[in-house]
Parts: structure tokens; C-alpha cells; sequence
């Protein structure tokens, strides 16, 4: 059987093609047609494979572009797609902690690896991929870069939640001669420090996994195993989880 | 709608902005209401209080003024609409519900007032709402911070009332609330001239129990499953009823009572019998605040009960109909009143009751426990009520929001998530 998941997130759009057992994956920009985006997936990913459309026996679809994805068969919450993905990738897991471009969430699993419970910090950017776009830009930085580009051991304290306080109070770092170094480890530590938070108010399970885009960051992985006291597992796919998530439930047609 | 641009010029309300407000209702209601299926003939009476929202109810009212009536405002399910019905007043309840007046509110209230209280006082300064301009006096209560303080903001405006709710529920409690009720009386007979005696009261009394054991048939429909009634719908019925005249109110739901246990009986449902039942705890849901609804009964699953004060807590208990004497009914209301469990009470442990009650009896597959931005006692009270339902295996979600459709999409991803929980 080959079925395909696509989570269309507010910044990239992931897709996984699975055939007897053969993962492809491709990430692409989602941009401003999350519609259009997504049916350029589902081409790469029958090119990647060499697959025609026809053969393709479900499409599952997940992520906050999912009510313009008009070509899943099915939609599923990205929660729901993030606990099966995990499930896959490091069963033993038993708290997600999932930071992409325009939310955080922490999802707590059950012994089968089902959700129990979850929290999302969905109305502010705060704690969120976006804050750390914008503290990029504001650096001259590549938010790419920002895992790499951090010294804890010269670490300045941002005080402020708030992206727009933010974005103020390190250009006023800048101008007092700071080294970049050190703001973006205080950064990393105001994004750890705030998903620590909701994360503490859900309750944690360990073992912990950290999943989305924002998990590729090796700088936030340290602030959040300091904020939360505990070491967090990453997968080499994390920003994949939860297409992968949505293939698998494709393939188990749930 | 029938013509009363006369009327609402009369009543000095600022017609212009009124105009934008008539403009979008139709379409929210449209919406929300009219795209579902095989709703009962009996709303068809609701949705055309809804057409004639700001014109057929206040032309009652007015009408009722100039026949030496008199109309008090009310804004909370603790003020005793039997004292002013027994005093041959009308009593409506006034609360905001449309992200529309929130704008006016915040023009004098502070950013993190609750969105009720904002568009409460917005509806009334900005002029663009008939029930906020008609009444004679206004009747507050002591529920919460945010409201005591807006009540001296809106006393410049108008005649105003305020009714002190106890914080415990004690006996000396009980008997300091059936003492407002006594300075109530006093109030209201000053205002309408009319005096309140046993009879009169006895008998508004049994008019206000009457509307309660209606709603209360409405309600108990919802246990069936499949059941023969959206949420949506009964949310409609109840915030219908706190303007409505009581006694037509009655009729009105009594009659939906009769169709919907006559769909129980053929096993006619709105939803498939598998859909999961929901119930929504916690802060009101002013007309025209319908969202919380439409996100869950958009994504399938069916709304079952609300305890909260556009629900349950408005009908659940029924005033004692027993004592004869002015004394005795003043008790007998004090006694009812104080039974309603809100969140300005401390402890308020009976209120955790009441939702696992509800849980059982409406035989739900998880709870929404839902406040409006800022109601400080409702979220942090949901704290306690999570512990306490997780400790009996009652899933529960709980959602902050306001009246703006902002965070329309991501509440939905929430529900949405937590539906595929429930449905494992």
C-alpha cells in the first residue's frame, strides 16, 4: 500500500510517502498558498518515488493549513499526528514537547502511546519558532544559524515573554556592546523557560521528546533540559514527526 | 424585521452604529443556526425573537412603560426576578454578548475586564443596544471585582441597584442574602409604586418556577441519546429566556418539551447516536455569544449540557412554593438563590459536585470547562476542578477565550484534539 502524510505548518510543509514499508520525505517553504504548497509535496514526494498518483491509496492531513488541504482524504490534528509519530520514532517516549513556527505544545501519552492530555501556548508568539525568527532577523542572523551561534557560558537574562518587548530590549544589548553569543543563549533559555513552564503545569512523564522544527536547534534542546531538570530526545526526523504521524495513520486508515 | 426606527430614535440610541450591528447578525445567525439539520419545529419561535431581536421584546417593554410599568435590568442569575414580577415590573437580564460593544467598554474599563463586563457597559454608552436604554434601573450584584467597580461606572447613567452576594454559604450567609431581598422589595415597590404582598409574590413565585421546570424538561430531553436537540439550539432557548416574558417563556419551552420527547420516542436524534456528548462548564454565554458551541458541534460532536449560568445554574433549583407568609417566601427565596453554585463563593466545592452530577446524568464523554478572558475566580477555579475530575477519570479540557473570532482556528485545532482523545 503507499498513503501520504502532509503537516502544513505556518512555516514549511512536510510530507511522507511510505511504500511497502519505504519512507521518502520532503520539506518544502510553506508560504502563502498552504493549498498550492501542499499538492507541490504530494509531486516531489511521486517524483522521490518514482509513483504514480493513482496508486497512492489514502492522503492523510494534518498541521494548521489542513482546512485548505483539499486533497486529504482525511485530516487529523497535529497533536494527535505528533503522538503517533513519536510512537514510531521513540516509543518509550511519554511527554512531547512540540515547538513549531507559530505554536508550542506539550502533549502527555499513555502506556499505549496515546494522547491523554496536552496544552498549547497558541495565542502569543512566545515561546514559538516565530519569536526566534524575529530575534534573528533583529541579530542579522539566519534563524538556522541561531543553534550554533550561542555561548551559554556568556548568557545575558532577556527578561521579556513578549516578542515585540523583546525584540526591544536585545536591540538595546546590541547597542550596549553585548556579544551576540550571549543574547541568543538568553534567547534559547527565554523560549526553554516559558514551554518549560506550561510544560510543568500539564505535569511531565519522562522520558521527554522534543519535536517540530524548532527541535533541530541544539541551543533550545539545552535550555529546555535545564529548564525542566531532565534530558530531552531528539530524533534525527523531529520536524518530520508528525507528517510521519499522518502517514502512519493513513496506513492504518484511523 | 417590521419598522422601529420610531422607537429607537426615541430611546436616543445612535442609529448609525446601530446599523452596522443589524447588518452582521443576520449573517452569524444564519451561520451558526440556520445551516443545521433537521432542527425542531419549536425554535422557529426562537430564531424569530432573534429576527426581531432588537425590536418585538423592547416594543413590549416600552409598551409596558407607558402603561405606568415599570422595567428593571438585570445582569446575574442571584437578582430575584420573582420580586420585581410581583411588583408588576418586568425584569430582563442585559448581558453583553457581541465582540461588537467590547470596543465602548473598553473606551473606560481597563484592558483586562472581562469581555461580558465590556460589552455590557459598551452596549449601554455607545447607545446601540434598546434593552441597555430602556430599563428604569439597573440591578447589579457583588459577583465579582470587575463587575462592582463597572456597576459605579454605569450608575452615571442610570438608576442603579446593587444586590451584596455573600462570599460563603453559611447559615448567618443565608440569612444576610434574604435581608438584601427584603432591601430589594423595598426598592422595587419604591420604583413602581406598587406594593409586593404574599399573594403577589406567591404567585411570581410559581410564574418564575414555572419557566424553570420548562427548561428544566427542555433539559432533561438532552439526556437522550441520539439526542433530539443541538446544543446550539438549547443555548438559544436559554438566553432567550432571561428577557423573554416568563410566562410565554414557559409556554414556549414547554412546547419544545413536547416535541423533543415526542423525537426521544421515535428515537429521532440531530446527531448519530454515536456522536460524543459534551458537556461546557463555566462562565455564561451572553446572546450573541454562540462560539464555543459551533467550534464543538462543527467538528461532530454534540453539545449535551452547560452548567453554567446560561444553563443549568439558571433553572436547576425551584423556589420552595410553600410559605404563606412574606417571611416565608423570603426565606424560601434566599434558601434557593443561595443553592446556585458560582464561582465568587468560597469554598465552592458544591459546584465540582454539580459537574459530576451533570456528567453522569447527561451520560458525557468529556467536559469543556470554558471561561472568558480575564473571569479571574472561573479559571483560577479550574484548576480544582481538573484535579478533580481527572481523579475520576472525566476528561477535561480547559479553554480561555473572549468574544472575537481570533482564536477561532486554534481553539479548533484544540477541541478538535481533544475529540480524537475521547474517541481514542
Amino acid at each position: 500500500m503507499v498513503v501520504i502524510g502532509v503537516d502544513i505548518g505556518s512555516v514549511a510543509t512536510k510530507g511522507i510517502l511510505i511504500s511497502d514499508g519505504i519512507q521518502h520525505k520532503t520539506i518544502f517553504p510553506t508560504g502563502w498558498s498552504p493549498r498550492d504548497t501542499s499538492e507541490a509535496v504530494i509531486a516531489q514526494l511521486l517524483h522521490l518515488s518514482g509513483m504514480e498518483r493513482q496508486r497512492v491509496t489514502r492522503i492523510f492531513g494534518t498541521g494548521y493549513g489542513r482546512v485548505a488541504f483539499d486533497q486529504a482524504d482525511k485530516t487529523i490534528t497535529e497533536i494527535k499526528c505528533h503522538a503517533r509519530g513519536i510512537a514510531e520514532l521513540l516509543p518509550e517516549v511519554r511527554t512531547i514537547i512540540d515547538i513549531g513556527g507559530q505554536d508550542s505544545k506539550v502533549i502527555r501519552l499513555g502506556e499505549r502511546g496515546q494522547v491523554v492530555d496536552f496544552a498549547m501556548n497558541d495565542k502569543c508568539a512566545a515561546g514559538t519558532g516565530r519569536f526566534l525568527q524575529v530575534m534573528a532577523t533583529t541579530l542579522g542572523l539566519d534563524v538556522s544559524d541561531l543553534g550554533s551561534a550561542e555561548d551559554p557560558a556568556q548568557r545575558l537574562a532577556i527578561s521579556s515573554m513578549c516578542t515585540v518587548f523583546a525584540e526591544s530590549e536585545i536591540i538595546g544589548l546590541m547597542a550596549k556592546g553585548n556579544p551576540k553569543s550571549g543574547i541568543v543563549a538568553g534567547l534559547h533559555q527565554s523560549v526553554g523557560k516559558r514551554v518549560a513552564a506550561m510544560a510543568k503545569r500539564l505535569g511531565i512523564q519522562e522520558p521527554i521528546a522534543f519535536t517540530g522544527g524548532v527541535a533541530i536547534n541544539q541551543g533550545v534542546k539545552r535550555a529546555l533540559e535545564e529548564e525542566l531538570g531532565s534530558s530531552v530526545m531528539v530524533s534525527e526526523v523531529c520536524q518530520y514527526t508528525g507528517a510521519l504521524g499522518a502517514a502512519l495513520l493513513a496506513l492504518e486508515n484511523v | 424585521m417590521a419598522d422601529y426606527q420610531q422607537m429607537w430614535t426615541d430611546l436616543g440610541m445612535d442609529l448609525e452604529k446601530h446599523d452596522v450591528l443589524c447588518e452582521v447578525l443576520p449573517e452569524a445567525f444564519g451561520g451558526v443556526y440556520l445551516t443545521q439539520q433537521d432542527r425542531p419545529k419549536g425554535m422557529d419561535f426562537y430564531d424569530f425573537v432573534v429576527s426581531e431581536i432588537h425590536g418585538v421584546r423592547p416594543a413590549e417593554m416600552i409598551q409596558h412603560q407607558k402603561e405606568g410599568g415599570k422595567v428593571f435590568g438585570t445582569f446575574c442569575v442571584y437578582v430575584p426576578d420573582e420580586v420585581v414580577f410581583a411588583a408588576g415590573g418586568i425584569a430582563a437580564g442585559l448581558c453583553g454578548g457581541s465582540q461588537f460593544w467590547v470596543a465602548g467598554g473598553e473606551k473606560v474599563l481597563p484592558a483586562n475586564t472581562c469581555p461580558l463586563i465590556k460589552a455590557s457597559v459598551g452596549a449601554r454608552l455607545d447607545k446601540t443596544c434598546p434593552f441597555f436604554l430602556i430599563p428604569d434601573m439597573y440591578v447589579g450584584e457583588t459577583t465579582c471585582d470587575g463587575k462592582k467597580k463597572a456597576w459605579e461606572i454605569l450608575a452615571g447613567e442610570v438608576p442603579f441597584h446593587i444586590i451584596d452576594i455573600p462570599q460563603k454559604k453559611r447559615d448567618r450567609d443565608i440569612a444576610a442574602f434574604a435581608a438584601e431581598i427584603q432591601d430589594f422589595i423595598g426598592v422595587v415597590e419604591k420604583v413602581t409604586g406598587n406594593q409586593i404582598t404574599a399573594e403577589s409574590l406567591g404567585e411570581a413565585i410559581k410564574l418564575i418556577n414555572n419557566k424553570r421546570r420548562a427548561l428544566q424538561r427542555v433539559y432533561n430531553a438532552r439526556k437522550a441519546s441520539p439526542v433530539p436537540i443541538s446544543g446550539k439550539d438549547a443555548l438559544l432557548v436559554t438566553q432567550i429566556n432571561f428577557y423573554d416574558d416568563p410566562a410565554r417563556a414557559a409556554q414556549m419551552a414547554n412546547n419544545l418539551a413536547d416535541e423533543l420527547e415526542d423525537r426521544i420516542s421515535r428515537q429521532a436524534g440531530v446527531f448519530p447516536d454515536n456522536a460524543l456528548r459534551i458537556m461546557i462548564s463555566g462562565t455564561p454565554m451572553a446572546i450573541p455569544n454562540w462560539k464555543m458551541h459551533h467550534i464543538i458541534e462543527s467538528l461532530g460532536a454534540a453539545v449535551v449540557v452547560e452548567e453554567s449560568c446560561t444553563g443549568t445554574r439558571y433553572f436547576e433549583n425551584l423556589v420552595d412554593e410553600s410559605a404563606t407568609t412574606l417571611d416565608g417566601q423570603i426565606q424560601a427565596l434566599a434558601e434557593r438563590y443561595m443553592k446556585t453554585n458560582c464561582a465568587c463563593f468560597t469554598p465552592n466545592t458544591a459546584r465540582i459536585d454539580d459537574i459530576v452530577r451533570l456528567a453522569d446524568e447527561y451520560k458525557v464523554d468529556g467536559i469543556i470547562d470554558t471561561n472568558l478572558q480575564f473571569c479571574n475566580l472561573y479559571s483560577t477555579e479550574s484548576y480544582l476542578i481538573k484535579q478533580a475530575l481527572t481523579e475520576r477519570n472525566l476528561p477535561i479540557m480547559h479553554i480561555e477565550t473572549d468574544y472575537s473570532e481570533q482564536d477561532f482556528e486554534q481553539l479548533r485545532t484544540r477541541v478538535e484534539a481533544f475529540l480524537e482523545m475521547l474517541r481514542k
